[in-house]
Protein backbone atom coordinates (compact mmCIF):
# COMPACT_ATOMS: atom_id res chain seq x y z
CA UNK A 1 0.00 0.00 0.00
CA UNK A 2 1.40 3.41 -0.89
CA UNK A 3 0.97 5.42 2.06
CA UNK A 4 -1.50 8.49 1.74
CA UNK A 5 1.01 10.94 2.19
CA UNK A 6 0.83 13.32 -0.72
CA UNK A 7 3.24 14.38 -2.51
CA UNK A 8 2.03 18.45 -1.99
CA UNK A 9 -0.67 19.92 0.15
CA UNK A 10 -4.01 18.94 0.08
CA UNK A 11 -5.00 22.92 -0.30
CA UNK A 12 -2.65 24.36 -2.04
CA UNK A 13 -3.44 27.48 -0.79
CA UNK A 14 -3.04 26.74 3.17
CA UNK A 15 0.94 25.58 1.95
CA UNK A 16 1.77 29.25 1.37
CA UNK A 17 0.07 30.71 4.89
CA UNK A 18 1.75 31.23 8.01
CA UNK A 19 1.66 28.55 10.44
CA UNK A 20 -1.92 30.31 12.03
CA UNK A 21 -3.19 29.75 8.87
CA UNK A 22 -2.06 26.35 8.16
CA UNK A 23 -3.18 25.29 11.72
CA UNK A 24 -6.80 26.79 11.38
CA UNK A 25 -6.44 29.35 13.78
CA UNK A 26 -9.65 31.51 14.80
CA UNK A 27 -8.47 34.50 13.89
CA UNK A 28 -5.07 35.40 11.36
CA UNK A 29 -3.84 38.68 11.15
CA UNK A 30 -1.58 37.91 8.56
CA UNK A 31 -4.57 36.43 6.15
CA UNK A 32 -5.83 39.92 6.40
CA UNK A 33 -3.28 41.06 5.91
CA UNK A 34 -2.08 39.87 2.47
CA UNK A 35 -6.18 39.26 1.39
CA UNK A 36 -7.18 42.79 2.33
CA UNK A 37 -6.45 44.47 -1.42
CA UNK A 38 -7.80 41.65 -3.32
CA UNK A 39 -10.78 40.90 -0.72
CA UNK A 40 -11.57 42.85 2.06
CA UNK A 41 -11.23 46.35 0.64
CA UNK A 42 -12.56 46.03 -2.76
CA UNK A 43 -15.37 44.40 -1.01
CA UNK A 44 -15.36 47.26 1.73
CA UNK A 45 -15.67 49.64 -0.82
CA UNK A 46 -18.62 47.80 -2.83
CA UNK A 47 -20.54 47.85 0.69
CA UNK A 48 -19.98 52.00 1.07
CA UNK A 49 -21.14 52.51 -2.43
CA UNK A 50 -24.00 49.66 -2.14
CA UNK A 51 -24.75 52.12 1.13
CA UNK A 52 -24.54 55.31 0.14
CA UNK A 53 -27.20 54.47 -3.55
CA UNK A 54 -29.58 53.70 -0.72
CA UNK A 55 -29.41 55.96 1.98
CA UNK A 56 -29.63 58.71 -1.31
CA UNK A 57 -32.00 57.40 -3.17
CA UNK A 58 -34.27 56.11 0.07
CA UNK A 59 -33.83 59.87 1.59
CA UNK A 60 -34.78 61.43 -1.78
CA UNK A 61 -37.89 59.81 -2.16
CA UNK A 62 -38.74 59.95 1.70
CA UNK A 63 -38.05 63.51 2.01
CA UNK A 64 -40.04 64.17 -1.07
CA UNK A 65 -43.01 62.45 0.34
CA UNK A 66 -42.55 64.21 3.70
CA UNK A 67 -42.57 67.36 1.88
CA UNK A 68 -46.13 66.49 0.55
CA UNK A 69 -47.21 65.17 3.33
CA UNK A 70 -46.68 67.85 5.54
CA UNK A 71 -48.23 70.15 3.04
CA UNK A 72 -51.19 67.78 2.36
CA UNK A 73 -52.01 65.69 5.67
CA UNK A 74 -53.94 62.61 3.84
CA UNK A 75 -50.74 61.85 2.45
CA UNK A 76 -49.53 60.42 5.52
CA UNK A 77 -51.72 57.69 6.37
CA UNK A 78 -51.32 55.70 2.32
CA UNK A 79 -47.34 56.45 2.68
CA UNK A 80 -47.25 55.25 6.52
CA UNK A 81 -48.87 52.03 5.20
CA UNK A 82 -46.80 51.14 1.97
CA UNK A 83 -43.61 52.25 3.29
CA UNK A 84 -44.72 49.91 6.87
CA UNK A 85 -45.65 47.06 4.50
CA UNK A 86 -42.07 47.07 2.36
CA UNK A 87 -40.21 47.55 6.24
CA UNK A 88 -41.89 44.34 7.50
CA UNK A 89 -41.23 41.95 4.33
CA UNK A 90 -37.90 39.48 5.51
CA UNK A 91 -34.70 40.95 3.34
CA UNK A 92 -34.61 37.37 1.53
CA UNK A 93 -38.03 37.06 0.54
CA UNK A 94 -38.00 40.63 -0.78
CA UNK A 95 -34.93 39.41 -3.24
CA UNK A 96 -36.35 36.72 -3.95
CA UNK A 97 -39.80 38.49 -5.11
CA UNK A 98 -37.61 40.92 -7.52
CA UNK A 99 -35.14 38.73 -8.87
CA UNK A 100 -38.01 38.29 -11.83
CA UNK A 101 -38.56 41.76 -12.21
CA UNK A 102 -34.95 43.13 -11.99
CA UNK A 103 -32.65 40.07 -12.22
CA UNK A 104 -29.75 39.61 -9.76
CA UNK A 105 -28.75 42.08 -9.96
CA UNK A 106 -27.10 45.66 -8.08
CA UNK A 107 -30.38 47.26 -9.10
CA UNK A 108 -32.46 44.33 -7.01
CA UNK A 109 -30.57 44.78 -3.90
CA UNK A 110 -30.65 48.11 -4.04
CA UNK A 111 -34.26 48.46 -4.41
CA UNK A 112 -34.72 46.10 -1.42
CA UNK A 113 -32.40 48.37 0.87
CA UNK A 114 -33.92 51.55 -0.42
CA UNK A 115 -37.12 50.41 0.54
CA UNK A 116 -36.05 49.60 3.90
CA UNK A 117 -34.88 53.06 4.67
CA UNK A 118 -38.60 55.06 3.42
CA UNK A 119 -40.53 54.55 6.77
CA UNK A 120 -37.89 55.83 9.22
CA UNK A 121 -37.14 58.49 6.72
CA UNK A 122 -40.30 59.22 5.91
CA UNK A 123 -41.59 59.31 9.67
CA UNK A 124 -38.35 61.14 11.04
CA UNK A 125 -38.82 63.88 8.41
CA UNK A 126 -42.21 64.35 8.83
CA UNK A 127 -42.29 64.25 12.70
CA UNK A 128 -39.11 66.87 12.52
CA UNK A 129 -41.33 69.32 10.23
CA UNK A 130 -44.57 68.52 12.63
CA UNK A 131 -42.44 69.52 15.74
CA UNK A 132 -41.96 73.36 14.76
CA UNK A 133 -43.58 75.11 17.54
CA UNK A 134 -46.66 77.33 16.29
CA UNK A 135 -45.42 80.12 17.70
CA UNK A 136 -42.29 80.15 15.74
CA UNK A 137 -44.53 79.57 11.99
CA UNK A 138 -46.70 82.36 12.95
CA UNK A 139 -44.16 84.83 13.83
CA UNK A 140 -42.44 84.11 10.70
CA UNK A 141 -45.53 84.10 8.53
CA UNK A 142 -46.57 87.14 10.22
CA UNK A 143 -43.41 88.77 8.96
CA UNK A 144 -43.92 87.92 5.84
CA UNK A 145 -41.78 84.96 4.71
CA UNK A 146 -43.59 82.83 2.23
CA UNK A 147 -44.46 79.12 2.41
CA UNK A 148 -41.42 78.07 0.79
CA UNK A 149 -39.16 80.64 2.90
CA UNK A 150 -41.25 79.37 5.54
CA UNK A 151 -40.27 75.80 5.12
CA UNK A 152 -36.43 76.11 3.85
CA UNK A 153 -35.25 78.95 6.78
CA UNK A 154 -37.42 77.70 9.59
CA UNK A 155 -38.75 74.23 9.07
CA UNK A 156 -36.21 72.21 7.60
CA UNK A 157 -33.58 74.02 9.72
CA UNK A 158 -35.53 73.78 12.78
CA UNK A 159 -36.35 69.41 11.96
CA UNK A 160 -33.01 69.07 11.54
CA UNK A 161 -32.05 66.98 14.50
CA UNK A 162 -34.91 64.66 13.65
CA UNK A 163 -33.65 63.90 10.11
CA UNK A 164 -30.59 63.33 11.22
CA UNK A 165 -31.72 61.02 13.66
CA UNK A 166 -33.48 59.30 11.07
CA UNK A 167 -30.63 58.84 8.78
CA UNK A 168 -28.43 57.62 12.08
CA UNK A 169 -30.81 54.20 12.24
CA UNK A 170 -31.50 53.95 8.25
CA UNK A 171 -27.71 53.85 7.42
CA UNK A 172 -27.11 51.21 10.54
CA UNK A 173 -29.73 49.55 9.47
CA UNK A 174 -28.86 49.61 5.37
CA UNK A 175 -24.70 48.47 6.60
CA UNK A 176 -26.21 45.73 8.45
CA UNK A 177 -29.02 44.86 5.37
CA UNK A 178 -26.42 45.22 2.87
CA UNK A 179 -24.74 42.11 3.77
CA UNK A 180 -27.52 39.98 2.82
CA UNK A 181 -27.55 41.83 -0.85
CA UNK A 182 -25.13 38.68 -1.14
CA UNK A 183 -27.65 36.63 -2.21
CA UNK A 184 -28.35 38.61 -5.41
CA UNK A 185 -25.52 40.28 -6.22
CA UNK A 186 -22.06 39.00 -5.17
CA UNK A 187 -21.14 42.84 -4.28
CA UNK A 188 -20.12 43.82 -0.61
CA UNK A 189 -19.19 42.16 2.74
CA UNK A 190 -21.26 40.08 2.67
CA UNK A 191 -19.24 38.52 -0.33
CA UNK A 192 -16.39 37.12 2.63
CA UNK A 193 -19.04 36.79 4.78
CA UNK A 194 -20.84 34.17 2.66
CA UNK A 195 -17.16 32.63 1.61
CA UNK A 196 -16.18 32.58 5.73
CA UNK A 197 -19.71 30.96 6.07
CA UNK A 198 -18.86 27.86 3.44
CA UNK A 199 -15.45 26.97 5.18
CA UNK A 200 -13.85 25.97 8.33
CA UNK A 201 -11.34 28.72 8.04
CA UNK A 202 -13.28 31.49 9.80
CA UNK A 203 -11.02 34.66 9.91
CA UNK A 204 -12.27 35.87 6.70
CA UNK A 205 -15.72 35.41 8.70
CA UNK A 206 -14.75 37.21 11.01
CA UNK A 207 -12.70 39.74 9.45
CA UNK A 208 -15.49 40.92 7.02
CA UNK A 209 -18.14 40.88 10.11
CA UNK A 210 -16.05 43.32 11.88
CA UNK A 211 -15.42 45.62 8.97
CA UNK A 212 -18.94 45.66 8.88
CA UNK A 213 -19.54 46.98 12.45
CA UNK A 214 -16.80 48.88 12.12
CA UNK A 215 -18.34 50.71 8.80
CA UNK A 216 -21.99 51.49 11.00
CA UNK A 217 -19.91 53.01 14.02
CA UNK A 218 -18.15 55.46 11.70
CA UNK A 219 -21.18 56.07 9.44
CA UNK A 220 -23.02 57.16 12.95
CA UNK A 221 -20.03 59.08 14.09
CA UNK A 222 -19.53 60.88 11.08
CA UNK A 223 -23.91 61.51 10.88
CA UNK A 224 -23.25 62.75 14.91
CA UNK A 225 -20.64 65.03 13.85
CA UNK A 226 -22.33 66.43 10.75
CA UNK A 227 -25.20 67.21 13.18
CA UNK A 228 -22.91 69.13 16.02
CA UNK A 229 -22.00 71.10 12.53
CA UNK A 230 -25.10 71.71 11.14
CA UNK A 231 -26.99 72.71 14.59
CA UNK A 232 -25.09 74.42 16.81
CA UNK A 233 -28.32 75.88 18.28
CA UNK A 234 -28.86 72.83 19.60
CA UNK A 235 -25.56 72.85 22.22
CA UNK A 236 -26.43 76.17 23.78
CA UNK A 237 -26.78 75.99 27.74
CA UNK A 238 -30.22 76.65 28.09
CA UNK A 239 -30.40 79.37 31.04
CA UNK A 240 -33.43 80.50 31.92
CA UNK B 1 -41.57 112.24 1.12
CA UNK B 2 -40.95 109.07 3.21
CA UNK B 3 -41.11 106.20 0.11
CA UNK B 4 -37.16 105.11 0.53
CA UNK B 5 -36.42 103.45 4.13
CA UNK B 6 -34.54 105.67 6.07
CA UNK B 7 -33.49 103.79 8.96
CA UNK B 8 -29.90 103.45 8.07
CA UNK B 9 -29.06 106.60 7.76
CA UNK B 10 -30.84 108.41 10.00
CA UNK B 11 -30.57 106.31 13.16
CA UNK B 12 -32.78 105.66 15.88
CA UNK B 13 -33.72 109.22 16.12
CA UNK B 14 -35.42 109.37 13.11
CA UNK B 15 -38.57 107.62 12.50
CA UNK B 16 -40.82 109.40 10.22
CA UNK B 17 -42.90 106.86 8.99
CA UNK B 18 -46.09 106.18 10.89
CA UNK B 19 -49.29 104.96 9.45
CA UNK B 20 -53.21 105.89 9.61
CA UNK B 21 -54.95 102.89 10.26
CA UNK B 22 -58.76 102.54 9.31
CA UNK B 23 -61.11 99.59 9.66
CA UNK B 24 -64.81 100.36 7.37
CA UNK B 25 -67.59 97.77 8.52
CA UNK B 26 -65.14 94.63 8.77
CA UNK B 27 -66.90 91.39 9.24
CA UNK B 28 -65.17 88.20 9.64
CA UNK B 29 -66.76 84.74 9.76
CA UNK B 30 -65.10 81.86 10.51
CA UNK B 31 -66.61 78.90 8.32
CA UNK B 32 -69.16 76.77 10.22
CA UNK B 33 -69.51 79.11 13.11
CA UNK B 34 -72.88 80.05 13.97
CA UNK B 35 -72.11 84.17 14.43
CA UNK B 36 -69.76 86.19 13.46
CA UNK B 37 -66.01 86.96 15.50
CA UNK B 38 -65.62 90.12 14.40
CA UNK B 39 -69.24 92.22 13.12
CA UNK B 40 -69.28 95.81 11.87
CA UNK B 41 -66.24 96.80 13.25
CA UNK B 42 -65.22 100.15 12.23
CA UNK B 43 -62.63 102.52 13.77
CA UNK B 44 -59.31 104.77 13.19
CA UNK B 45 -56.19 104.67 14.47
CA UNK B 46 -54.48 108.03 13.60
CA UNK B 47 -50.77 107.65 12.43
CA UNK B 48 -48.15 107.25 15.30
CA UNK B 49 -50.94 106.52 17.90
CA UNK B 50 -51.50 103.23 20.53
CA UNK B 51 -54.63 101.57 19.40
CA UNK B 52 -55.41 99.36 22.34
CA UNK B 53 -57.86 96.25 21.86
CA UNK B 54 -59.34 94.93 24.72
CA UNK B 55 -62.01 92.74 25.97
CA UNK B 56 -62.92 89.23 27.54
CA UNK B 57 -61.81 86.33 25.95
CA UNK B 58 -63.73 85.54 22.64
CA UNK B 59 -64.38 88.84 21.99
CA UNK B 60 -62.64 88.86 18.78
CA UNK B 61 -59.95 90.99 19.19
CA UNK B 62 -56.57 89.00 18.42
CA UNK B 63 -58.86 88.57 15.16
CA UNK B 64 -59.20 91.49 14.65
CA UNK B 65 -55.42 92.51 14.99
CA UNK B 66 -54.35 89.81 12.66
CA UNK B 67 -56.64 90.80 10.09
CA UNK B 68 -54.79 93.67 9.35
CA UNK B 69 -52.12 92.08 8.23
CA UNK B 70 -54.04 89.21 6.80
CA UNK B 71 -53.18 86.37 8.92
CA UNK B 72 -56.93 85.98 8.70
CA UNK B 73 -58.80 87.36 5.68
CA UNK B 74 -61.72 89.48 6.41
CA UNK B 75 -65.25 88.02 5.20
CA UNK B 76 -66.73 91.98 4.83
CA UNK B 77 -65.74 95.71 5.05
CA UNK B 78 -62.03 97.50 4.37
CA UNK B 79 -59.07 97.97 5.95
CA UNK B 80 -57.24 100.70 4.98
CA UNK B 81 -53.53 101.78 5.30
CA UNK B 82 -53.12 105.26 4.52
CA UNK B 83 -55.72 104.94 2.11
CA UNK B 84 -54.73 102.12 0.60
CA UNK B 85 -56.40 98.34 0.94
CA UNK B 86 -54.42 95.78 2.09
CA UNK B 87 -56.44 92.60 0.74
CA UNK B 88 -54.89 94.89 -2.55
CA UNK B 89 -51.55 93.73 -1.72
CA UNK B 90 -49.70 90.59 -1.57
CA UNK B 91 -49.94 89.16 1.80
CA UNK B 92 -46.50 88.47 2.36
CA UNK B 93 -44.92 91.58 0.89
CA UNK B 94 -48.00 93.83 3.08
CA UNK B 95 -46.66 91.82 6.29
CA UNK B 96 -43.06 92.59 5.34
CA UNK B 97 -44.46 96.27 5.95
CA UNK B 98 -46.02 95.44 9.39
CA UNK B 99 -43.84 94.61 12.72
CA UNK B 100 -45.98 91.27 14.20
CA UNK B 101 -45.13 90.97 18.36
CA UNK B 102 -46.53 87.70 19.57
CA UNK B 103 -47.09 86.86 22.96
CA UNK B 104 -44.75 83.56 22.56
CA UNK B 105 -42.62 85.49 20.78
CA UNK B 106 -41.99 83.15 17.99
CA UNK B 107 -37.95 83.31 18.10
CA UNK B 108 -36.36 81.42 15.62
CA UNK B 109 -34.36 79.09 18.38
CA UNK B 110 -31.79 78.21 15.18
CA UNK B 111 -31.22 81.52 14.84
CA UNK B 112 -28.62 83.93 16.65
CA UNK B 113 -30.20 87.44 18.23
CA UNK B 114 -28.53 89.37 15.76
CA UNK B 115 -29.82 86.90 12.56
CA UNK B 116 -33.33 87.08 14.09
CA UNK B 117 -33.68 90.53 14.33
CA UNK B 118 -32.14 91.01 10.44
CA UNK B 119 -35.00 88.88 9.39
CA UNK B 120 -37.49 91.38 7.50
CA UNK B 121 -34.52 92.97 6.46
CA UNK B 122 -33.02 90.14 4.46
CA UNK B 123 -36.18 89.21 3.42
CA UNK B 124 -36.51 93.18 1.80
CA UNK B 125 -32.69 92.16 0.15
CA UNK B 126 -30.76 94.96 2.09
CA UNK B 127 -27.35 94.46 1.90
CA UNK B 128 -24.96 93.00 4.37
CA UNK B 129 -23.72 96.37 6.04
CA UNK B 130 -26.71 97.81 6.15
CA UNK B 131 -28.52 95.00 8.02
CA UNK B 132 -25.52 94.34 10.59
CA UNK B 133 -25.82 98.44 11.26
CA UNK B 134 -29.63 98.19 11.70
CA UNK B 135 -28.80 95.28 13.85
CA UNK B 136 -26.52 97.19 16.28
CA UNK B 137 -28.97 100.19 16.33
CA UNK B 138 -31.92 98.54 16.89
CA UNK B 139 -30.21 96.42 20.22
CA UNK B 140 -29.51 99.55 21.08
CA UNK B 141 -33.25 100.91 21.09
CA UNK B 142 -34.56 98.35 22.88
CA UNK B 143 -31.89 98.40 25.71
CA UNK B 144 -30.32 94.69 25.08
CA UNK B 145 -26.16 94.77 25.39
CA UNK B 146 -24.62 94.45 21.98
CA UNK B 147 -22.65 91.07 23.02
CA UNK B 148 -26.09 89.47 22.79
CA UNK B 149 -26.07 89.52 18.94
CA UNK B 150 -24.57 86.23 18.90
CA UNK B 151 -26.30 84.53 21.32
CA UNK B 152 -29.12 82.25 20.52
CA UNK B 153 -32.51 83.11 21.90
CA UNK B 154 -33.09 79.85 24.57
CA UNK B 155 -29.68 82.04 26.09
CA UNK B 156 -31.48 85.09 27.01
CA UNK B 157 -34.70 85.65 29.66
CA UNK B 158 -37.88 85.90 28.87
CA UNK B 159 -37.99 89.74 29.32
CA UNK B 160 -34.59 90.02 26.81
CA UNK B 161 -36.39 87.23 24.31
CA UNK B 162 -39.39 89.98 24.46
CA UNK B 163 -37.22 92.94 23.36
CA UNK B 164 -35.44 90.60 20.63
CA UNK B 165 -39.26 90.10 19.71
CA UNK B 166 -40.09 93.89 19.12
CA UNK B 167 -36.47 94.71 17.85
CA UNK B 168 -37.15 92.47 15.14
CA UNK B 169 -40.57 94.07 14.73
CA UNK B 170 -39.30 97.29 14.46
CA UNK B 171 -36.38 96.19 12.06
CA UNK B 172 -37.29 97.24 8.70
CA UNK B 173 -38.88 100.68 10.15
CA UNK B 174 -42.77 99.63 9.68
CA UNK B 175 -45.14 102.09 9.79
CA UNK B 176 -47.53 99.98 11.85
CA UNK B 177 -46.77 98.06 14.62
CA UNK B 178 -49.22 95.08 15.55
CA UNK B 179 -48.44 93.59 19.33
CA UNK B 180 -50.38 90.31 20.34
CA UNK B 181 -50.41 90.60 24.23
CA UNK B 182 -46.79 90.51 24.18
CA UNK B 183 -46.13 90.74 28.07
CA UNK B 184 -49.14 88.48 28.53
CA UNK B 185 -46.40 85.64 29.54
CA UNK B 186 -44.09 88.08 31.30
CA UNK B 187 -43.82 88.08 35.48
CA UNK B 188 -45.75 91.44 36.52
CA UNK B 189 -42.73 93.11 37.57
CA UNK B 190 -41.01 92.77 34.35
CA UNK B 191 -44.09 93.31 32.62
CA UNK B 192 -44.42 96.53 34.01
CA UNK B 193 -40.97 97.54 33.13
CA UNK B 194 -41.70 96.34 29.56
CA UNK B 195 -44.41 98.53 29.48
CA UNK B 196 -42.98 101.38 30.57
CA UNK B 197 -39.89 100.98 27.92
CA UNK B 198 -42.69 100.31 25.45
CA UNK B 199 -44.14 103.90 25.74
CA UNK B 200 -40.09 105.49 26.11
CA UNK B 201 -39.51 103.58 22.56
CA UNK B 202 -43.08 104.97 21.51
CA UNK B 203 -41.99 108.76 22.05
CA UNK B 204 -39.06 107.97 20.09
CA UNK B 205 -40.47 105.49 17.56
CA UNK B 206 -43.75 107.26 16.66
CA UNK B 207 -45.32 104.50 15.28
CA UNK B 208 -48.81 103.48 15.12
CA UNK B 209 -49.33 100.65 16.99
CA UNK B 210 -52.10 97.95 17.57
CA UNK B 211 -51.99 96.28 20.92
CA UNK B 212 -54.54 93.92 21.96
CA UNK B 213 -54.65 93.11 25.12
CA UNK B 214 -57.25 91.42 27.99
CA UNK B 215 -55.75 93.61 30.82
CA UNK B 216 -57.46 97.12 31.00
CA UNK B 217 -54.75 98.70 33.28
CA UNK B 218 -52.61 97.59 30.83
CA UNK B 219 -54.94 99.04 28.24
CA UNK B 220 -55.47 102.26 30.21
CA UNK B 221 -51.81 102.63 30.56
CA UNK B 222 -50.55 102.37 26.95
CA UNK B 223 -53.16 103.25 24.95
CA UNK B 224 -54.12 106.80 23.65
CA UNK B 225 -57.36 105.12 22.36
CA UNK B 226 -58.62 101.88 23.83
CA UNK B 227 -61.34 100.01 22.11
CA UNK B 228 -63.27 97.38 23.75
CA UNK B 229 -65.20 94.70 22.16
CA UNK B 230 -67.67 92.54 23.67
CA UNK B 231 -68.49 89.14 22.26
CA UNK B 232 -69.44 88.50 19.07
CA UNK B 233 -66.29 90.82 18.08
CA UNK B 234 -69.12 94.15 18.49
CA UNK B 235 -67.47 97.35 19.61
CA UNK B 236 -68.65 98.54 22.59
CA UNK B 237 -66.93 101.73 23.08
CA UNK B 238 -63.70 103.54 21.49
CA UNK B 239 -62.34 106.75 22.99
CA UNK B 240 -59.39 107.46 25.07
CA UNK B 241 -58.86 106.58 28.35
CA UNK B 242 -59.88 109.29 30.47
CA UNK B 243 -63.35 109.48 28.73
CA UNK B 244 -63.69 105.62 28.31
CA UNK B 245 -63.68 105.89 32.72
CA UNK B 246 -65.06 109.00 32.64
CA UNK B 247 -68.15 108.18 30.67
CA UNK B 248 -68.77 104.36 30.17
CA UNK B 249 -70.85 103.79 26.65
CA UNK B 250 -72.83 101.07 28.57
CA UNK B 251 -73.45 98.37 31.49
CA UNK B 252 -71.08 96.09 29.46
CA UNK B 253 -67.94 98.79 29.41
CA UNK B 254 -68.72 100.34 32.87
CA UNK B 255 -68.20 96.43 34.37
CA UNK B 256 -65.65 95.65 32.41
CA UNK B 257 -63.25 98.75 33.48
CA UNK B 258 -64.16 98.31 36.67
CA UNK B 259 -65.53 99.68 39.73
CA UNK B 260 -62.75 101.56 40.85
CA UNK B 261 -62.98 103.64 37.45
CA UNK B 262 -62.71 106.61 39.09
CA UNK B 263 -59.60 105.65 41.38
CA UNK B 264 -58.13 104.52 37.44
CA UNK B 265 -58.92 107.79 36.37
CA UNK B 266 -57.06 109.40 38.82
CA UNK B 267 -54.21 107.55 37.74
CA UNK B 268 -53.30 108.96 34.59
CA UNK B 269 -53.77 112.44 36.26
CA UNK B 270 -50.74 113.82 37.92
CA UNK B 271 -51.22 116.79 40.50
CA UNK B 272 -49.17 119.28 39.17
CA UNK B 273 -51.88 119.37 35.95
CA UNK B 274 -54.19 120.73 38.67
CA UNK B 275 -54.69 124.30 39.40
CA UNK B 276 -53.77 124.20 43.31
CA UNK B 277 -54.97 126.13 46.10
CA UNK B 278 -52.62 129.28 46.89
CA UNK B 279 -50.45 127.71 49.83
CA UNK B 280 -51.59 130.41 52.45
CA UNK B 281 -49.18 129.44 55.23
CA UNK B 282 -52.17 127.67 56.87
CA UNK B 283 -51.91 123.75 58.50
CA UNK B 284 -50.57 121.03 55.57
CA UNK B 285 -49.94 117.49 55.27
CA UNK B 286 -47.18 115.72 53.82
CA UNK B 287 -45.26 117.64 50.82
CA UNK B 288 -45.16 115.38 47.43
CA UNK B 289 -43.18 115.58 44.18
CA UNK B 290 -45.46 117.38 41.48
CA UNK B 291 -45.49 113.91 39.49
CA UNK B 292 -47.61 112.22 41.60
CA UNK B 293 -50.35 110.69 40.83
CA UNK B 294 -53.91 112.45 42.00
CA UNK B 295 -54.75 108.95 42.89
CA UNK B 296 -51.75 108.83 45.50
CA UNK B 297 -52.52 112.04 46.38
CA UNK B 298 -56.18 110.40 47.17
CA UNK B 299 -54.94 107.78 49.07
CA UNK B 300 -52.23 110.41 51.09
CA UNK B 301 -55.59 112.50 51.96
CA UNK B 302 -57.96 110.11 53.53
CA UNK B 303 -54.94 108.37 55.31
CA UNK B 304 -54.10 111.87 56.47
CA UNK B 305 -56.96 112.93 58.17
CA UNK B 306 -58.65 116.59 56.56
CA UNK B 307 -55.14 118.47 56.39
CA UNK B 308 -54.45 119.46 52.42
CA UNK B 309 -50.85 118.15 51.09
CA UNK B 310 -48.31 120.37 49.72
CA UNK B 311 -47.46 120.16 45.94
CA UNK B 312 -43.41 120.88 45.79
CA UNK B 313 -42.66 123.02 42.93
CA UNK B 314 -39.09 121.31 42.92
CA UNK B 315 -36.86 124.29 44.14
CA UNK B 316 -37.86 123.48 47.63
CA UNK B 317 -41.02 125.70 47.69
CA UNK B 318 -44.42 124.89 48.12
CA UNK B 319 -46.37 125.51 44.40
CA UNK B 320 -49.74 125.09 46.22
CA UNK B 321 -52.06 122.76 47.83
CA UNK B 322 -54.17 119.90 47.06
CA UNK B 323 -57.42 119.04 48.99
CA UNK B 324 -60.37 116.47 48.99
CA UNK B 325 -61.70 118.99 47.28
CA UNK B 326 -60.12 119.45 44.15
CA UNK B 327 -59.34 116.04 43.73
CA UNK B 328 -63.41 115.36 43.40
CA UNK B 329 -63.17 118.60 41.46
CA UNK B 330 -61.31 116.62 38.88
CA UNK B 331 -63.37 113.92 38.53
CA UNK B 332 -66.23 116.05 38.12
CA UNK B 333 -64.70 118.25 35.33
CA UNK B 334 -65.07 116.81 32.14
CA UNK B 335 -61.79 115.74 31.90
CA UNK B 336 -59.05 114.93 34.64
CA UNK B 337 -56.28 115.56 32.69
Amino acid sequence: MTPLAAAGPVIPDFGRGSSCVRGNGTFCWDWVDSHWSDTLRPALVQHVVLTLVAIAVGFAIAFALALLAHRRGWITTPVVLVTGLLYTIPSLALFQLLVPFTGLSRTTAEIALVSYTLLILFRNTLAGLAGVPEDVRDAARGMGLTRRQLLWRVELPLAMPAIVAGLRIATVTVISLATVAVFVVNEGLGAPIYAGLQQTFKTELIAAGALCVVLALAADGLLVLAQRVLTPWTRVARSR
Amino acid sequence: MNTDNTAQTEGPNAYPRAATLELRHVRKVYPGASGPAIDDLSLTVPAGEICVLVGPSGCGKTTAMRLVNRMIELTDGEILLDGASVTARKPAELRREIGYVIQQIGLFPHQTIADNVATVPRLLGWGKQRVAGRVRELLELVQLPPELAERYPAQLSGGQRQRVGVARALAADPPLLLMDEPFGAIDPIARHRLQDELLQLQARVRKTIVFVTHDIDEAIKLGDRIAILREGGVLAQYAPPDELLASPADEFVASFVGRDRALKRLALSRVGELSLLPADGGPHGDTIAPDTSLRDALSLLISDGDRPLAVSDGNGGVAGLVSLELIRGALRGGSAR
